[in-house]
């Protein structure tokens, strides 16, 4: 249900420290998205680009996850050019083509791809568990972390969970289409799946109470820096002062 | 355990005036059909279910609130049916050291812990590996490791071998007899018992059989096996 394509490797920033890439992830993710001059932007896709080479992704996982992305983006630029007021660029029929909404269109996709690709070159390249980890010892919530984690853990034996009823159904020749009799099967099988999700939360409750559980949760991952994760630190601080320069500032460009 | 009495909302009692001894030492099988009360009767003796009436007396001490429970638990450790219900944690580590951990135990002893059971169980390097992506038997035998690594007095284990392999089988057998604890097993497998556990017993109708005459015993038996020669053990 959930791969992890990335997770496991043996690149430069699999080395890095987690907790620093989840920081600098977040705080490259917040400067891009509020940038708005172009050549910061293209800067900033630039700099993915170098990120997922040094992550050596796979090109075609990585090419399947921006398409996903960039999919929904095309629907913004079927819209956003010819409802945003503004200049008129060109006409196309009875559509008028606004400057302000071509700029605008072609700004949220370098954003999405820009952020789209360092996430997947440096969260995407540690696995839910290690990512659990530096958020616990990052000082986030400890609650919603072990939300995020027990989430992940169940969420296979959910599916699986469905995947047994609706075979059950598949096996007595059940057929989806478009009638009740569909709806109301489709009905029934989630309602079964919410059943069996709550049974399942008090079984795994009571068996956390059987070992003595208390509300806490304990986090056994020491992380460390080591010479490596301060360089890569520096870098990546530069990187992102320097796009923030150029967004904000007249000294470059 | 002295008259216990529990039945699930709107059905009839699954235990009626049960009555139940156990002591150090004994190493106990408990067998019945399928909704005959096993499964309640180690929740009852968990505290995870409280019975309607009755008394209940663990370590020679009357139990009654959660309090005395939590006590309990820590010296008591129940091996659930299903492995997932046992195993929440992301790393196979982090879930053998949850009990430890919760015992009061520092990191460092907890995580000793968890390496020296592991060891126990031949699961060396296990440890970094993610709970959802281990096989079915794999869970199973970290599941017991999950409740070996709390220390207790008292094994209670809910059908240990349902849906394993043979080998997988022989493994949890060998840890089992291995094992100086004293233990309950409910099992439908009549092999597993008479090869883990001294005494079976059988639950019918709300009540624990304890009549003495009813014992496994080693027999002959003739089986399909064509004409190929082969091996009984």
């Amino acid at each position: 249900m959930i791969q992890e394509p990335f997770a496991y490797g043996s690149s430069l920033i699999h080395r890095i420290d987690p907790r620093t890439r989840v920081i600098f992830a977040t705080a490259y993710a917040f400067v891009v998205a509020l940038s708005s001059r172009f050549p910061a932007l293209l800067m900033a896709l630039f700099i993915s680009f170098i990120l997922t080479g040094l992550a050596c992704l796979d090109m075609r996982e990585m090419a399947k996850r921006t398409l996903l992305v960039n999919g929904l983006i095309l629907f913004f630029w079927l819209v956003l050019p010819i409802t945003f007021r503004g200049e008129a660029l060109f006409q196309l029929g009875p559509l008028v083509v606004t400057r302000p909404g071509v700029l605008l269109s072609a700004r949220i996709t370098l954003k999405s791809n820009a952020i789209l690709l360092a996430f997947m070159s440096l969260v995407a390249t540690m696995s839910i568990a290690t990512m659990g980890q530096a958020l616990h010892r990052l000082k986030v919530p400890a609650k919603m972390v072990h939300l995020l984690l027990l989430t992940y853990r169940y969420v296979f034996v959910i599916e699986q969970e469905f995947q047994r009823l609706a075979r059950a159904a598949r096996i007595r020749g059940f057929q989806p289409g478009t009638n009740i009799h569909t709806y109301r099967t489709y009905a029934y099988l989630l309602g079964m799946l919410f059943v069996r999700a709550s049974a399942r939360a008090d079984r795994v409750h009571q068996a956390m109470l059987c070992r003595g559980f208390r509300g806490r949760f304990y986090c056994l991952k020491e992380f460390s820096m080591s010479r490596i994760d301060w360089i890569w630190s520096g870098f990546m601080t530069a990187l992102i002062s320097f796009l923030a320069i150029m967004e904000w500032t007249k000294i470059i460009y | 355990m002295k008259d216990i009495c529990f039945s699930y909302a709107g059905s009839p009692p699954v235990l009626d005036r049960l009555e139940f001894r156990f002591y150090q030492g004994d190493r106990l099988g408990l067998m019945g059909p399928n909704g005959s009360g096993k499964t309640t009767l180690f929740h009852i003796i968990m505290g995870l279910l409280k019975p309607s009436s009755g008394t209940i007396e663990i370590f020679g001490r009357p139990v009654r609130g959660e309090k005395d429970y939590r006590r309990i638990r820590q010296r008591i450790g129940l091996l659930f049916q299903d492995a997932d219900d046992q195993l929440f944690s992301p790393t196979v580590l982090e879930d053998v050291a949850f009990g430890p951990l919760n015992a009061g135990k520092s990191q460092k002893e907890a995580t000793d812990i968890s390496f020296n059971v592991l060891e126990r169980l031949g699961l060396s390097g296990f440890e970094e590996r993610i709970t959802c992506k281990l096989s079915g038997g794999e869970k199973r035998l970290v599941s017991l490791a999950t409740v070996l690594a709390m220390e207790p007095e008292i094994l209670i284990l809910d059908e240990p071998t349902t849906g394993l392999d043979e080998s997988t089988k022989k493994k949890i057998i060998e840890v089992l007899s291995d094992l100086d604890l004293s233990c309950i097993m409910i099992s439908h497998e009549i092999d597993f018992l008479a090869e883990t556990t001294s005494f079976i017993y059988t639950m019918e109708k709300g009540k624990i059989r304890m009549d003495e005459d009813l014992h496994a015993h080693r027999h002959f038996h003739a089986h399909p096996h064509g004409t190929t020669p082969h091996e009984h053990k």
